[in-house]
């Protein structure tokens, strides 16, 4: 059964020397990266050094009081990865200014991002104490949502290499789509854990599949709209896909019903099909995946393969144990810093560092996982999984399209990629998370029920609630 | 480079790589309690059960699954029904498992649910409500074999 009755411990000291643990992973990333290409201990070390210590402290200080019974690993695994994406983006700037002495540095502005993201989770996990406060919010984040997908097509918009997914914002740009991920994970769980039972119950069965109700594919009729809305309005087919799979998984987990992933793989063949006949685009990323070695194909500009392949070049030359941090030639490809930083690392962790690096993220996802399996709310339930999912399907999404499993698409890799907004996007998951872990471990306030008919705990909402000790004898 | 310097060198990224799954190793580690799931929901540890008292195992009652659905008031009564894994959904709808002809039922009255080894019933938003041996249902409860369940005139139970 879902809950697993363990003893209530807080497990805060186990995260704090995991926090040290990282720290070092990070900071002598950091270190390795500028080694032989600057003065050791220049000021950038320390800026980010400094900033990521402390703001991976604040945070596990604000735990300490706020969430005490938070999940211990969530924590230390985002602080490495964040300070290992930090650690690759300054070392890519040296290369890159060796070249260009202009050349505006990325790393200082992915620092301060870094701390504005992680201070964005302190101040959420301070202000919500509790995740089901959010689900008040279900039907105006649908309106966020909407709004947040808009915004890039209103004249605030900026098209930058044909994608229409960023606004300026007096400083910079920002991506509203990774916020839309969340507010549309908050809208999916708040909407699923209503209707779920209608959803589950109505339909005609037809052999072993219980089809659903026409009416009750609307919503999924809507998030395939929006998903093909973003590919052709925004020209961004990760989005699409990050949209649309998001709500996949999220009615599947609600109904643990088959019948709706068909469906769904149905709609998106369907989707497949109309983008490749009528979006030159998508064609010529799927003639780039299949024949990436054809010279034709590795020369053409727009849509050539080329930066798949040398990022393929790369992780080649990586091999078993790497170069090294700082020693290869991870620059030659476009975009090494964001879309392409796995294949960066890759080349220089080589293939032992990047499956570390992968089973990182394989622990967070899973702890995430784990807290919906421990929360007893639907809506939290429902929130962790989808908020985990996002995170999975990002990876696979950017590591397949790298090591040429799937077409690339530009997704971001979650926490490495340089790129404020999806930073700030998964740093606020990340608080989410722990808050639901924190629900989902925290001893119950009162004793056990003995009585088979205890008094109904409010709300009454329709989800079946039931103590630890129930369900777990 | 120096023969000195490229020692250094290949200590230091190897030394990176053994941190970094120094790493994933004790994070895996610490997690190690948790991921006993199997073992560990029977019972904690000797001194677990000393600190919690609620940890401690209680011996299972022992109670006979529930098999048949009878209905013993209303215009059906009499009429049962097999209890085989799949919920039941009770109402006036023709989709309905069990079809009441009963005008105080609403058309989706009720749900009827295996879970373990317990059947919990559960209102689905109907008009006059359903009860279970007297109280108004507000969320999923479970069902024990002989208690009465009134859903408009008519009148269920669950039989072993």
């Amino acid at each position: 059964m879902s809950d697993v009755l363990t003893v209530p411990r807080s497990r805060r000291n186990i995260e704090f020397v995991l926090l040290l643990l990282a720290l070092t992973v990070a900071i002598s990333a950091n270190y390795l990266a500028g080694a032989g290409r600057e003065e050791p201990f220049a000021d950038h070390f320390w800026f980010q050094a400094i900033t990521l210590g402390l703001m991976g402290l604040l945070i596990h200080v604000i735990l300490r009081f706020r969430a005490k019974y938070a999940d211990p690993v969530i924590l230390p695994i985002v602080i490495a990865l964040n300070g290992i994406g930090l650690a690759m983006i300054h070392r890519l700037d040296l290369s890159a200014i060796l070249v260009n002495p202009d050349y505006p540095p990325v790393a200082p502005q992915q620092v301060t991002w870094t701390a504005v993201a992680i201070g964005a989770a302190a101040i959420l996990l301070i202000v919500l104490r509790d995740h089901r406060i959010l689900r008040r919010f279900t039907y105006i984040s649908l309106i966020v949502s909407a709004v947040l997908l808009l915004l890039p097509l209103t004249p605030l918009g900026l098209e930058i290499n044909g994608a229409r997914i960023w606004i300026s914002v007096g400083v910079g740009t920002f991506q509203p789509g990774e916020i839309a991920k969340i507010t549309l994970a908050i809208f999916f769980a708040g909407y699923l854990s209503t209707n779920r039972d209608l959803i589950l119950l109505a339909g005609k069965k037809i052999g072993p599949l219980q089809l659903p109700r026409f009416r009750d594919l609307a919503p999924m009729a809507a998030a395939w709209l929006v998903s093909i809305g973003v590919l052709i309005f925004q020209r961004d087919l990760g989005s699409s896909i990050l949209f649309f799979g998001l709500f996949m998984v999220m009615i599947y987990v609600a109904t643990s019903r088959v019948s709706w992933v068909l469906i769904g793989l149905a709609m998106i063949g369907v989707g497949v099909f109309f983008a490749l006949e009528l979006f030159s685009h998508v064609a010529l990323r799927f003639d780039s995946w299949i024949n990436a070695f054809a010279p034709e194909v590795y020369n053409r500009a727009p849509g050539g393969s080329a930066q798949v392949v040398q990022g393929l070049f790369g992780l080649a030359n990586g091999g078993l144990v790497g170069t090294g941090l700082g020693e290869g030639r991870p620059d030659l490809v476009t975009y090494a810093n964001s879309d392409m930083i796995i294949a960066a690392l890759g080349e220089e962790l080589g293939l032992i560092g990047v499956v570390a690096i992968v089973m990182l993220y394989v622990i967070l996802v899973s702890r995430g996982i784990r807290a919906a399996l421990g929360t007893k709310d639907g809506f939290g339930k429902l929130l962790a999984c989808g908020l985990s999912f996002t995170i999975a399907l990002q990876c696979f999404v950017v590591i397949g399209g790298i090591t040429r499993l799937i077409p690339l698409t530009g997704l971001t890799t979650p926490f490495m990629s340089a790129g404020g907004s999806s930073l700030l996007a998964n740093w606020l998951i990340v608080a989410l998370i722990l808050l639901i872990s924190e629900t989902a471990r925290r001893p119950a306030p009162t004793a056990p029920m003995t009585d088979s008919f205890p008094e109904a705990l409010g709300g009454g909402k329709p989800v079946k609630k039931r103590t630890a000790k129930e369900t777990t004898r | 480079m120096s023969e000195a310097g490229e020692l250094t060198v290949t200590i230091l990224r190897f030394g990176f790589l053994i941190l970094l799954w120094i790493l994933v190793l004790s994070t895996v580690g610490a997690l190690r309690r948790d991921l006993l799931v199997g073992s560990r929901t029977k019972a904690g540890t000797a001194r677990d059960v000393r600190n919690n008292p609620d940890l401690r195992e209680e011996p299972a009652p022992v109670r006979a699954p529930a098999r048949r659905l009878v209905v013993t008031e209303g215009p059906l009564s009499g009429t049962s029904l097999d209890l085989a894994a799949s919920p039941v959904l009770l109402g006036r709808a023709q989709e309905a498992t069990l079809v009441l002809e009963d005008d105080y039922a609403s058309g989706r009255h009720a749900r009827l649910f295996p879970q373990g080894s317990r059947w919990f019933i559960e209102d689905l938003g109907s008009t006059n409500g359903t009860y279970l041996g007297g109280t108004q249902l507000t969320r999923a409860l479970p069902v024990e074999p002989g208690v009465p369940i009134r859903i408009g005139k008519t009148v269920i139970e669950l039989r072993p």
